[in-house]
């Protein structure tokens, strides 16, 4: 008889489990984009620690990913909250709607700069995205041709830039902060040549926005920490990655000069070093009253003490907006004024 | 009779000079040598990667405290002089422990420069101060010394992982900070203590209030929910194939299954438990209930391969003599097999559950790698695992959590030592042989 207690026991545990699932959800559910990640859970514990409510749950899942889950239907089992490193797409929002998502608050929180850095044991480059694409390139244009990129050291490219092979550590294409490197860099770069920029429609999209695949440029994975301990042990290497881990690290790795431009917070805030990006959060209209807190947690995040030019969200690395378009998008967010579509 | 002699053939003969001898012994020895070689080399591997897991982690288990005269002014905390504890838990702490500060450096006076003053402090002084007069009303109206926890900048620079000696603007303390924590130590205000907030608290973005415990709860609750099913039905299914099935067609069907699922990668059961539990039976995102289903699936096979093979090591002898003196087949499983394999049944078992413990993968799926703060309280409660802490910590830009992340690592590996040590104490005792 001794023997049946333990399995006993097990079944009981495991049918309590199942038994307290029907309870209703009491914290706010946030998905997407690793990049707004650590802005978004810094905004979630101070909620959690100052209001009256539990803290927000956050997950990062990428800006598609959460799109995908967010978009999924209005209901307690759907997130609440979907966190992107770039505007919600057509595609996206027809989605949402399908799925009777129709009331959904675009809500910017403020810019991220995307840097290429390398280690302070070497000089610092100053590039320009003429030259960046030279570098990374899949094709690149020589006497009026299209040929598979030639170029294997920065002085190739450039005689003012040192005499070293190209190496570049960058994120992979899942994520957002390639999408926005391809944006930001790659297709204004091609631009540049007459040869490219007289292409047509895909061909031009293909020959801007492939990057190269014979070792030049090296994909490191999602894990911008990574890229920082591979740069400290290669200096000759580039890595590209976004402002905040750049700030975290200011004592190991430099940030390089782009179009005569170093990023620094200033130069990112007021524009004039080019490669920023917005960052958002969508709302989903219909939680806001189902599920406690979400018009709190809105409210919270767009307080000046979290996004405001010194709030707690600016040491953590978001460069913020300027004024005028903050006190926009604070009155339109806690109105919940939905999306156009 | 005489064949051998009449028909000389090729007969070889041993070579037993000193040559081939030494030779061979020789081979011996080189065979041992790669022996010793590959045991060694495999050693050194792992001792690297402890020795780098703990000399990157030591430090997350200690803290930087600076010991500071901290006046509850009632003024701030309980202007009515009520000690209503509504009013005490509501006050503004932050305020105290700027004003401690304040008094210690009175002649910085700029409002930036109090503001780099404050950030001497962790980030949840105020929570601190306020626990403590919320245990003890009576301490409102003094001034009593309050080691705090200095913050992560502070912390880090105080345990030599920020350097001096670079530029100011290359760190992200200033030299003013700097300056005054150096007055703070000369006065012989700096101490280090064991981090308690690294076992008692839940996940945080600020390094010096990260704590393990959120884990380390949603890990047991995993594992226990892990336990419960797949222990018994891997038994069971492992006892009714190995002593009571008939061996035909469909039993070989379920066995070469049972093998096979035994190694399909983890990521497809959280895809499988993400269809089925989350999106069939609607269970909820993120609990450690669905992690546990979706890693007993996982483990089934383990335990199940493994509970096999110990019931076949079992003596035919043993059976024919329990049958021998009367027991029916369920008495001669339950009374003689089982309890005889056991020790191989739990060994299989913690192999098993420490590849569950260690897993990230399917939990990606339903929700687990998420930023979770509170400390789960129940089986559908959102819980994060230790492997997935680690994760996420070691994705976080702050330097602070370079060292958290090893602790959190080093924290895992205690608790697979823990559940080895207790498998290999279970097959101690059990143990029998013939």
């Amino acid at each position: 008889m001794k023997k049946h207690h333990p399995f006993a026991a097990a079944l009981a545990l495991a049918l309590l489990g199942f038994a307290c699932t029907a309870e209703a959800r009491d914290e706010i559910r946030i998905v997407g984009s690793s990049t707004v990640f650590p802005f978004s859970t810094a905004v979630a514990e101070q909620f959690g620690k100052t209001g009256g409510f539990k803290t927000p749950v956050v997950e990062s899942t990428g800006t598609g990913g959460g799109f995908k889950l967010f978009c999924a239907g209005a209901g307690e089992d759907t997130p609440d909250i979907s966190n992107a490193s770039r505007a919600i797409k057509a595609s996206e929002v027809e989605a949402c709607a399908q799925n009777g998502v129709t009331e959904i608050t675009e809500v910017k929180i403020g810019y991220d700069g995307i840097v290429l850095a390398n280690s302070k044991k070497h000089g610092q480059f100053a590039l320009t995205v003429k030259q960046i694409w030279l570098a990374l390139a899949k094709t690149v244009p020589v006497d009026g041709k299209l040929v598979p990129n030639p170029y294997q050291t920065w002085a190739g490219i450039d005689p003012s830039l040192p005499a070293e092979k190209i190496e570049v550590l960058g994120p992979p294409p899942t994520s957002g902060t390639r999408d926005a490197f391809v944006e930001l860099v790659m297709d204004k770069g091609c631009e540049e040549f007459p040869e490219v920029a007289a292409l047509e429609g895909d061909a031009k999209k293909e020959t801007c926005q492939a990057i190269r695949e014979d070792g030049a440029f090296i994909e490191a994975g999602e894990n911008d920490n990574l890229i920082v301990q591979k740069l400290e042990a290669n200096p000759k290497a580039l890595g590209i990655f976004g402002y905040s881990f750049l700030e975290q690290n200011a004592d190991k790795l430099q940030g390089s000069q782009m179009d005569g431009v170093a990023p620094t917070f200033e130069t990112i805030a007021d524009g004039s070093y080019e490669v920023s990006r917005p960052l958002f959060f969508y709302v989903k209209n219909a939680h806001v009253g189902v599920v406690p807190g979400v018009k709190e947690f809105v409210a919270e995040f767009m307080s000046e003490k979290a996004i405001g030019e010194e709030g707690y969200l600016a040491d953590k690395g978001l460069i913020p907006m300027p004024d005028s378009e903050r006190d926009e998008m604070i009155s339109s967010a806690v109105a919940l004024t939905p999306l156009s579509m | 009779m005489t064949d051998l002699a009449v028909r000389p053939m090729a007969l070889r003969r041993p070579d037993l000079s000193a040559t081939r001898l030494r030779r061979r012994y020789a081979a011996e020895r080189r065979f041992r040598f790669y022996g010793i070689l590959a045991v060694a080399v495999a050693a050194g591997m792992l001792g690297l990667l402890l020795g780098s897991i703990l000399y990157k982690g030591y430090s997350a288990f200690y803290r930087t405290e600076i010991a500071l005269p901290v006046n509850f002014d009632p003024a701030v905390i309980d202007p009515a002089g009520t000690r209503d504890p509504a009013v005490i838990a509501a006050a503004d702490y932050a305020k105290i422990a700027r004003d401690s500060l304040n008094a210690r450096f009175p002649d910085v006076s700029s409002r930036a420069d109090r503001r780099a003053l404050s950030q001497l402090l962790a980030a949840g002084t105020d929570l601190r101060l306020r626990a403590i007069a919320m245990k003890n009303p009576a301490i409102i109206g003094t001034t009593a010394t309050v080691e705090l926890a200095a913050s992560d900048d502070v912390d880090m620079l105080m345990k030599g992982r920020i350097s001096r000696a670079v530029g100011e603007a290359d760190r992200t303390l200033t030299d003013k900070q700097l300056a005054w924590m150096d007055e703070l130590e000369a006065d012989g205000l700096v101490a280090y203590s064991l981090n308690t907030t690294f076992f008692t608290a839940g996940d945080s973005r600020e390094p010096e209030e990260a704590g393990v415990l959120g884990a380390f709860i949603g890990s047991i609750l995993t594992m226990l929910v892990t336990l419960a099913l797949a222990f018994p039905l891997a038994v069971a299914t492992a006892v009714y194939l190995e002593e009571f099935a008939p061996k035909n067609r469909w039993t070989d069907l379920i066995e070469v299954n049972i093998n096979n699922l035994a190694a399909v990668p983890s990521i497809v059961f959280g895809l499988l438990g993400l269809a089925i539990f989350l999106g069939f039976f609607g269970l909820p995102r993120s609990a450690p209930v669905v992690g546990g289903l979706v890693l007993a699936l996982m483990t089934l096979p383990t335990i199940i391969i493994a509970t096999r093979a110990s019931l076949k090591a079992v003596p035919p002898s043993i059976r024919e003599a329990a049958y021998g003196v009367g027991a029916s087949s369920l008495q001669v499983v339950t009374h003689h097999v089982v309890p005889l394999a056991l020790p191989g049944i739990l060994t299989g078992t913690i192999i098993g559950m420490a590849r569950a413990l260690g897993e990230t993968a399917p939990l990606l799926m339903i929700g687990m790698v998420a930023f979770i703060v509170d400390v789960p309280k129940g089986f559908t409660d959102a819980a994060t695992v230790l492997p997935v802490q680690v994760y996420l910590w070691a994705d976080s830009p702050e330097r602070g959590f370079v060292e958290k992340t090893s602790g959190a690592i080093i924290v895992l590996l205690v608790t697979l030592i823990l559940m080895n040590g207790i498998a290999v104490f279970l097959r101690r005792r059990f143990e029998r042989r013939w």
